[in-house]
């Protein structure tokens, strides 16, 4: 792992800008990777006082199997949302649900958020502000008790083994 | 060959095109705020990544190598979309929006004796 110096606070962070930026120009002609690699450079230099301390990730592993099974429930969940909105005669029941949090670190506690939100079914409504609930609404909800439980299970252990422990 | 990816290429986009239709048929019909949230945020989301893998593939055996930059607005959309229907969510708490009466779940942030003129102040940290 590259150390991080004063000009390059986060080195992996002006990397994958680098590679975003040849990959939005579609070329890796010289002029181009100058010009990507004094943006990559810049932008995190100019940026960097905003944001949150990152926390490091432990096991690289266990995030790529954690993103592969989160496109699938993806698609999963999608079609069930599908099939929720077009039949007239399905009953949903709307849900608000506050979940109580185990992450600590706000850098996961976003990921949670937005994994909740992109797997359909669920949308995190609310981070309260002492951090420890988060509101989310779920469109169809026969036991708010499992879908903690699996919230839980699925993904924040993951996201928590990953980061924080 | 060609025959065949012509044939997925138009798949992919005929599904993707109907993820897309239901997802806005949702945010037209369903009953509240929040649950018209649903629509947008997700179906969408499949139907546009059927919709970008059909473009990968008719222009990777178009051009023959293999073009990734698909890849980047699936990354920026699914960066995105989580944070703007989280910020649409807060809003509609805010403004204290209805929400259908058969919705369970009494949230901090829409009890009615809390409601008034005033903002609603935050239990714990005393603001909103």
């Amino acid at each position: 792992m590259i150390k991080s110096r004063p000009w390059l606070p986060t080195p992996v962070l002006s990397l994958l800008l680098l590679v975003v930026w040849l990959l939005l120009t579609r070329s890796i002609a010289p002029g181009q990777i100058l010009l990507g690699s004094f943006l990559a450079i810049m932008i995190p230099l100019l940026t960097h006082r905003f944001w949150d301390s990152r926390p490091r990730i432990n096991k690289p592993g266990l995030l790529l199997r954690f993103i592969l099974r989160l496109l699938g429930d993806i698609i999963i969940a999608n079609f069930e949302v599908a099939y929720l909105i077009i039949n007239p005669f399905r009953k949903m029941r709307p849900h608000f649900i506050e979940y109580p949090l185990m992450l600590e670190d706000r850098f996961t506690i976003t990921l949670l958020a937005s994994t909740i939100s992109l797997t359909p079914g669920t949308v995190s409504a609310n981070l309260r502000l002492d951090g420890k609930s988060l509101l989310i609404h779920a469109l169809d909800v026969g036991d708010p008790d499992a879908l903690v439980a699996q919230i839980r299970q699925r993904y924040e252990q993951p996201l928590k083994e990953i980061y924080e422990c | 060959m060609n025959m065949l990816v012509e044939i997925v290429a138009s798949l992919l986009l005929v599904a993707g095109g109907i993820f897309a239709f239901i997802g806005s048929l949702g945010m037209a019909h369903l009953k509240d705020f929040y649950m018209r949230l649903h629509g947008p945020t997700k179906a969408t989301t499949l139907g546009i990544g059927c919709m970008l893998m059909a473009s990968m593939l008719y222009f990777w055996h178009r051009h023959g190598v293999p073009d990734i930059q698909e890849m980047l607005i699936t990354l920026f959309l699914f960066i995105t979309a989580p944070v703007s229907a989280h910020l649409l969510a807060k809003t509609g708490l805010h403004m204290q929006l209805q929400r259908a009466d058969k919705t369970r779940g009494e949230p901090l942030e829409l009890r009615q004796e809390e409601v008034g003129d005033k903002p609603v102040p935050h239990p714990e940290k005393g603001h909103g």
